[in-house]
């Protein structure tokens, strides 16, 4: 008996809780018509618990508009996703001829649902970045059979070809290797690196380290004086470097997986005064392209930021303009255009532009 | 004859009193460690003055980034082990309250602007508004655990599990970044003093809690509720307060941390500030040798306790240890602890001991 009343007050708080976080935000919406839908209307959509939102735009000339379901990560997971949740929600508006609905989920399980809702409403296309590759098989022919096209963005599923129109990836190879050959087109004479990774694992840390790895055991004068994990975590990377530092190793280049790790870093150096960025002793490398990281570089304070390009959305748009226009997708994995700075040639219009 | 057995007698009393002794337990642990470093490579111990980018005279060395990185966790120690010894459980959301904590001081920092040219209100009216809803949180928690008798770590399961999230919608999801400077003198030095902040205010900390301890009832009533709550009562205190107290005061630690973390780098990560600290402040109270089934306690131990598991980590970054394997090696701490501790081990120990006594008497 106590047990039970035990866990119906757990339930209580927790749904309690849920609904607070529910409540504010939905507090900060306007009734803005739907044609000015602005991204906060459409963060109160996203905080509706039923993940299938049923929520679509009102739909005053639904007639011509093309209904897109789209299932994305939860965007608090990062400042990548915020910035990606951000730019679906600025282009798939009314203005631009599109009803959309999303659903957030960190969950496989919960994505798939989400899926099949989207389905049964009946939506043109399904826009999916999968929390995880596998069991999707089944939802994508329930979507086949029922005349949804599926696209994928930023994750890719293992699911046959034929069961997706297109798929719009980063591709976590060539931003290693676009920062590695950056770093030798530096032509220092000799290469210390302190590798910092992010989780292992993660194919963001798997790109990004492959590259190096590769030009380390290629050449000699490319060292690693460490390479360890900071699992994205700023201060654990200004630990590693602090260590490196405390036992007197010489190095020359931080190569940091992710923006965050990059400013660990640098503050392990700022405090034993070794000097970095443009014309510094120790060459600063980051990726991501936080705006506060490109100011980092503007400023001459690091080297080099890679950027992992958040902004899918004009490459689905353009996908799904062919098909509506009878044009068929020749290739299925489309790899976006990704770039990386140099912190002399970086100017405010990329910061404006680029950052996220 | 006579007096050399007598002093030896006294000198094995002596080491035996000492032996037993908890606070030994994270003491031998800590030399064990400052041990192999000495053997392995003594430049563990090099002490150098030098100057930051600033300009400003800063201490560096192994032994500095002990003190200087263990802050956080000592401070945590502190709540954990009156938490534990209080409720006979243990808070496992110190790490997301402390992102909360994190995040309320930081908008109050920077109002609506997540980067701020100027800081919109004192870093201190920042911190104590911090301080209330840390401390409202740790309420919380010691309301359920407290009044509606869940399970400590049942309890603050709900504030593991939202406590990011909330800290994330706090801000917007956004990452507001602070500019000014005085911010991280609380995270790094201040100019002119050449010791981390982040120890002194530890240090403060400590003092504080000692002070409490020594001059409140605070120590004996804690460790009455916690060694049984039903005498407790009959003796005419409040089981409840008390549980609440101890929450809340981890709260106030909390809080503090939450300072600390956010004034190191001048921004906040919602996913991965103080990641995992609560197991480790655990570990810091079950290393001090207290029991984590509640009762007595002993706070200079939990906080030894806290130093060594820096220096466990610090020494492992030293040595290139890869950090995921971290964990591993903490988890051979803690069976080892565990181990040690079992009442099956001590009887057996405890009865060794008798025979070999009864042998060198004979």
């Amino acid at each position: 008996m106590k047990k039970k009343l035990v866990s119906v007050l757990v339930c209580a708080a927790m749904t309690a809780a849920v609904l607070a976080g529910c409540g504010n935000k939905a507090a900060e919406t306007t009734d803005a018509p739907a044609a000015e839908e602005t991204t906060e209307d459409a963060a109160a959509e996203e905080t509706t618990d039923d993940a299938a939102a049923e929520e679509t735009t009102d739909a005053a000339a639904s007639g011509e508009l093309i209904k897109v379901g789209i299932i994305n990560n939860d965007p608090n997971e990062s400042g990548y996703r915020t910035a990606n949740d951000a730019d679906m929600k600025a282009m798939f508006t009314e203005e631009n001829g599109y009803e959309a609905s999303f659903a957030y989920s960190l969950k496989n399980d919960e994505q798939i649902t989400a899926a099949q809702k989207f389905i049964q409403d009946g939506v043109d296309y399904l826009l999916l970045s999968a929390a995880d590759t596998a069991g999707w098989d089944t939802v994508l022919m329930d979507a086949q059979a029922a005349g949804t096209r599926v696209i994928l963005f930023d994750r890719t599923i293992d699911a046959d070809e034929s069961l997706y129109e297109a798929s719009i990836v980063s591709d976590m190879d060539a931003e290693g290797q676009t920062a590695v050959d950056w770093l030798a087109g530096q032509g220092l004479d000799e290469y210390n690196i302190i590798h910092i990774q992010g989780v292992m694992g993660s194919a963001a840390q798997q790109g990004r380290t492959g590259a190096l790895n590769a030009m380390v055991e290629a050449n000699d004068n490319w060292n690693l004086v460490t390479q360890q994990t900071a699992e994205w975590n700023a201060e654990k990377a200004q630990q590693i470097v602090q260590s490196v530092i405390d036992s007197g190793e010489e190095f020359n280049v931080i190569y940091a997986e992710n923006d965050d790790m990059a400013k660990g870093a640098v503050a392990a150096l700022d405090k034993a005064n070794i000097s970095h960025g443009v014309d510094g002793d120790v060459i600063i490398m980051g990726f991501d392209t936080n705006t506060w990281a490109l100011e980092e570089l503007l400023a001459g304070n690091w080297n080099y930021d890679g950027q992992c390009n958040p902004y899918q959305a004009s490459y689905i748009d353009e996908v799904i303009k062919t098909i509506e226009s009878g044009g068929t997708i020749e290739e299925k994995v489309i790899i976006m255009e990704e770039k990386g700075f140099d912190a002399e040639t970086i100017t405010q219009e990329d910061i404006d532009k680029y950052g996220i | 004859m006579q007096t050399n057995e007598t002093k030896k007698a006294g000198a094995s009393s002596f080491l035996g009193r000492m032996v037993r002794k908890q606070v030994m337990i994270p003491l031998a642990a800590l030399l064990l460690l400052f041990l192999f470093n000495l053997i392995v490579d003594p430049s563990f111990f090099k002490i150098e003055l030098g100057y930051n980018s600033a300009g400003n005279p800063v201490l560096s060395g192994f032994l500095i980034t002990i003190l200087d990185s263990g802050s956080e966790l000592a401070i945590l120690a502190i709540g954990m082990t009156l938490v534990t010894a209080a409720t006979g459980g243990q808070d496992i959301s110190v790490g997301a309250t402390t992102a909360i904590a994190g995040s309320v001081l930081l908008r109050v920092l920077c109002g609506t602007n997540s980067r701020p040219e100027t800081l919109q209100a004192p870093i201190i009216v920042a911190f104590l508004v911090a301080c209330v809803v840390a401390m409202l949180f740790g309420a919380f928690n010691g309301v359920l655990v407290a009044v509606f008798k869940i399970q400590p770590m049942i309890a603050t399961l709900i504030l593991y599990t939202a406590g990011r999230s909330i800290a994330a919608w706090i801000n917007n999801n956004e990452l507001p970044v602070v500019s000014d400077e005085t911010l991280t003198y609380f995270g790094e030095f201040i100019p002119g003093i050449p010791i981390p902040t982040p120890f002194f205010i530890a240090v403060a900390c400590m003092i504080v809690i000692g002070l409490v301890l020594k001059f409140t009832n605070l120590r004996l009533y804690t460790q009455a509720v916690g060694i049984n709550e039903n005498s407790s009562k009959l003796n005419g205190l409040n089981p409840v307060f008390i549980k609440i107290l101890s929450f809340v005061i981890l709260g106030l630690c909390v809080a503090v941390v939450g300072l600390i973390k956010v004034a190191r780098i001048s921004t906040i990560n919602y996913s991965v500030i103080a990641k995992d600290i609560e197991m480790d402040a655990i570990l810091a109270v079950a290393l001090g040798g207290n029991a984590l089934s509640g009762g007595k306690f002993n706070m200079t131990a939990s906080i030894i306790g806290a130093y060594v598991i820096q220096c466990l980590t610090t020494t492992l970054y030293k040595f290139q240890v890869r950090s995921d394997a971290l964990p591993a090696y903490k988890a051979i701490v803690v069976i080892v602890l565990v181990i040690v501790s079992a009442p099956v081990v001590r009887e057996k120990f405890n009865a060794f001991m008798a025979k070999r006594k009864v042998k060198e008497a004979a």
